[in-house]
């Protein structure tokens, strides 16, 4: 452990412990947060990590207390974390679109359970893939990220609040019940070996601070409360200075920020991972646990003479368009095997429009796919 | 040096946002003599304005954030509590008030105020009561008292309404009063020494709503309202709350009901005592 | 997959199976260097009754983390061996607390046995069964080393009660030594 209460080494960590540690390498010194299975060891953890280096924890009475709490905390000045479940994300919604409105940097992980309603709460699920994107009212863009293992469990929530910092909105770590109670090795890097990133402060003077006014990148510079900006934050359409303003025009000029903040950065945001999708004939495009599995189908296909190859999906929100665009124009299929009955393969099947099939492989919540059943659709699909 | 001639400044100047007024609030509302009071007891505790913060919620008197020249948070119905919780919690040098409606606090934000109160935290809840919810027109809310006509209780409400100071005193707050907008002057002090006292503080002001309940109710009038609660308002200091309902065009019971002490959160330089503990 | 060895230890709730299963996990993991998956079964039946913990270990990437048929299960209640032994087949090592469990018939081909709990009793702490079998199981497999075991052991119990859990080990580890004398088949 550093100086500072953050570990350095190996681990055998679950993917929830491995989530908390990410948090704290990053900077997280607020959790707010209500127990719900099968992400409430990562609110054990954070009760005890968070006093020990410096931070406050705190367990609400529900989740929409716990979203609250955190954009409260963010606005206070310190960087915030809930984590939660199907029912839970579900709850949150209403203050991650306040969040999305007010921009303010947060972060929250969702191990997803099987659902809808309760559900199967002790097994995994990949059914909030769409809330995830839609699920607060109105329109703007999203961040979603999708880890296969416990280290990447870490590695993603460092990126989650390194981008909540940069772009200025709640960023989702979409992660699954079956990776966050997996435990692997975790190897977390010295501090400094770890880029963390923090908010973009005003450089001017208070009577001169325009709290909603973009810089190029289309997001504000953002004052902390406490330091003297006497600034104004509202989740009502607001002008640049942060006031209400009902009108169409402010409407447009803000919304469409908000959406181009993220699709016009979408480059710098979007990370996939390809693993010889180059020669593939088709392109099997997972996420999560599910595309982890999947490599072993992968592995038997190329066996067999098929030229199967992986796009996973590290970004899921901003969706890679552009390159699932580009690889439908050279595969026959792509295959989108996922624990729901259709969701990101949706997407893919928007964009590879028409130019390749998309096979969906759907799972039911509470179980991951046989590698034997990807293998089946990817020699359907070249046959 | 300044002109003689324009509008003589007004020492409340600094607290508000000049250039957004004018205000969304009706002829005859209640609000704009509560901030007024909250201006005056705020000025009068001396705290450091880069210090405070006002989170509300959502309806008519949620839109007071907006108006403030503070740090100030304009949050979704209900929320702004919890809200507060955090950026309490995140930065303990900070004095959090929150300003919101009964429909808001009360009501959707139930929940949360019972918890803030169990829990101590550091802040000052400045809610005010006008039976009804204005914002959407003048509907039914969990403080309508017995009786009352609205919108959506055309013949009279015939729920039993919540008692605030007697639910805050159970929850746990350190400190609960009670007033109506007719008490200017009390309610400046009252507002003072909750901003300065540490732990949980609830000061519930009764306002006229002249365009909705007072309509439905026979005091059209903001006035007319005024001079209700100036006729019916008993001072009852130390009272237990359980005695401080508000019945239909009844007497009111007004006063500071509770001033205790007992530990808070943040606790004080609670790193510190967090560590040592381990 | 042949390289891939997969290990499923059950009980009731209570035994420690499932720190078990996290100190096999992290001593291939961590203190042998393999790539390792551990899973516990979670949900209501881990309190009190049949509860497992799966540990998964490769050379490679372990990718697909959950077993299909083990190679080793290792069981310490009877109700476990109930549940979880028809998921095995005829070449898995069946490693049972021979007190608390009763073998069916000519079913295994392959079987040893260890009064774990009752052997754990005897050291006062009826608490260190699992790392009684820990220590069994290590002698009898070799799936890690003495020494990555015993590190994992020392890492992973609660602070004060390690030397009581290295006798435990030795014990368990001791026993299996002498059986292995009388059963030179054994891996």
């Amino acid at each position: 452990m550093t100086e500072d209460g953050c570990l350095v080494g190996e681990f055998f960590f679950s993917g929830n412990e491995a989530c908390t540690e990410g948090a704290i390498s990053a900077g997280c010194r607020f959790f707010g947060g209500y127990p719900i299975t099968p992400s409430t060891e990562i609110a054990e953890r954070m009760s005890e990590r968070l006093p020990e280096v410096g931070g406050a924890f705190i367990q609400m009475e529900d989740e929409i207390a716990s979203m609250a709490a955190i954009l409260g905390a963010s606005w206070g000045g310190v960087k915030a974390m809930t984590a939660t479940s199907g029912p839970g994300f579900s709850l949150m919604m209403e203050n991650i679109g306040l969040g999305l409105m007010t921009e303010t940097p947060c972060v929250v992980v969702n191990m997803q359970r099987a659902g809808p309603s309760t559900g199967l709460p002790t097994l995994t699920g990949q059914g909030d893939m769409m809330q995830a994107r839609w699920g607060s009212h109105g329109c703007y863009g999203i961040i979603a990220l999708s880890p296969d293992s416990p280290q990447e469990l870490f590695d993603l929530t460092v990126k989650a609040f390194n981008l909540s910092e940069t772009y200025r909105l709640p960023v989702l770590v979409m992660s699954e019940a079956a990776v966050g109670h997996m435990y692997e090795k975790v190897v977390i890097p010295p501090p400094g070996e770890i880029e963390v990133v923090h908010r973009r402060k005003p450089t001017v003077p208070p009577e001169k601070y325009l709290p909603f006014k973009p810089d190029a990148d289309l997001v504000p510079p953002m004052a902390n409360a406490g330091e003297g900006y006497h600034f104004h934050v509202t989740g009502l359409t607001h002008d640049e200075r942060g006031y209400p303003a009902s009108s169409v025009e402010v409407q447009d000029k803000l919304v469409r920020r908000l959406v181009d903040k993220v699709y016009k950065n979408a480059d710098k945001i979007i990370e996939v991972e390809e693993d010889r999708v180059d020669d593939a004939e088709v392109v099997v495009c997972a996420y999560g646990i599910s595309a982890r599995v999947s490599r072993i189908a992968i592995e038997h296909a190329r066996d067999m003479g098929i030229r199967a190859g992986l796009l996973r999906l590290i970004t899921v929100w901003p969706f890679p368009e552009a390159r699932v665009r580009d690889i439908a124009r050279q595969v026959k299929a792509f295959i989108v095997p996922e624990i729901n009955y259709g969701q990101i393969a949706l997407e893919v099947e928007r964009c590879a429009g028409g130019a390749a099939r998309t096979i969906l492989v759907p799972h039911m919540g509470g179980g991951v796919h046989n590698p034997e059943t990807i293998l089946d659709v990817i020699r359907q699909a070249v046959r | 040096m300044k002109a003689m001639t324009g509008p003589k400044e007004h020492p409340l100047d600094i607290y508000l946002r000049a250039e957004r007024l004018p205000h969304i609030w009706c002829p005859g509302c209640g609000i704009g003599i509560i901030l007024n009071s909250f201006f005056r007891g705020l000025m009068e505790s001396k705290l450091d304005l880069d210090k405070v913060v006002m989170v509300s919620g959502i309806g008519c008197t949620g839109r007071a954030a907006g108006y403030v020249n503070l740090d100030s948070f304009h949050t979704t119905h209900g929320r702004a509590i919890p809200f507060a919780t955090g950026m309490k919690l995140a930065n303990p040098e900070l004095k959090v008030v929150v300003f919101s409606g009964d429909g808001d606090l009360f009501a959707i934000g139930g929940n949360h105020f019972i918890h803030a109160a169990r829990r101590n935290i550091d802040m000052t809840v400045i809610c005010v009561n006008n039976f009804n919810y204005g914002m959407t027109g003048g509907q039914l809310g969990s403080t309508t008292p017995l009786g009352a006509r609205t919108t959506t209780s055309r013949t009279g409400s015939i729920e039993q309404p919540m008692n605030i100071p007697y639910l805050a005193a159970a929850s746990g707050a350190v400190y609960v009063a009670r007033w109506t907008a007719a008490h200017v002057g009390k309610l400046e002090r009252t507002i003072t020494e909750a901003l300065l006292k540490k732990g949980f503080s609830l000061v519930e002001v009764i306002s006229p709503c002249p365009t909705y309940y007072g309509r439905m109710n026979k005091q059209a009038a903001g006035l007319e309202q005024m001079r209700y609660y100036r006729d019916n308002s008993v001072i009852k200091h130390g009272i237990d709350p359980k005695h401080a309902a508000i019945e239909y065009q009844g007497e009111i019971i007004v006063g500071k009901f509770v001033d205790i002490e007992r530990p808070y959160l943040p606790y004080p330089q609670d790193r510190e005592w967090q560590i040592n503990l381990r | 997959m042949a390289d891939k060895f997969e290990i499923r230890i059950c009980g009731f709730g209570g035994q420690g199976v499932i720190l078990a299963g996290f100190i096999l996990g992290q001593a291939a993991a961590i203190f042998k260097g393999q790539d390792a998956v551990f899973i516990q079964d979670y949900g209501p039946e881990a309190r009190g009754g049949a509860c497992r913990a799966d540990v998964v270990i490769s050379d490679q990437r372990v990718l697909y983390p959950y077993i299909t048929n083990p190679s080793l299960l290792i069981v310490m209640s009877q109700v476990a061996y109930d549940k979880f032994s028809s998921q095995s087949d005829n070449d898995t090592l069946l490693i049972v607390d021979e007190d608390l469990v009763e073998v069916g018939a000519a079913r295994w081909k392959r079987v040893l046995s260890i009064p774990a709990t009752r052997m754990a009793e005897e050291l006062g702490r009826v608490a260190v069964a699992n790392i009684v079998m820990l220590g069994f199981v290590t002698a009898v497999t070799r799936v890690v080393s003495v020494e990555e075991m015993k590190q994992s052991v020392q890492a992973s119990v609660p602070k004060g009660t390690e030397e009581l859990n290295m006798r435990a080990f030795e014990s368990g580890y001791a026993y299996g030594l002498e059986k292995l004398q009388f059963r030179p088949e054994q891996e």
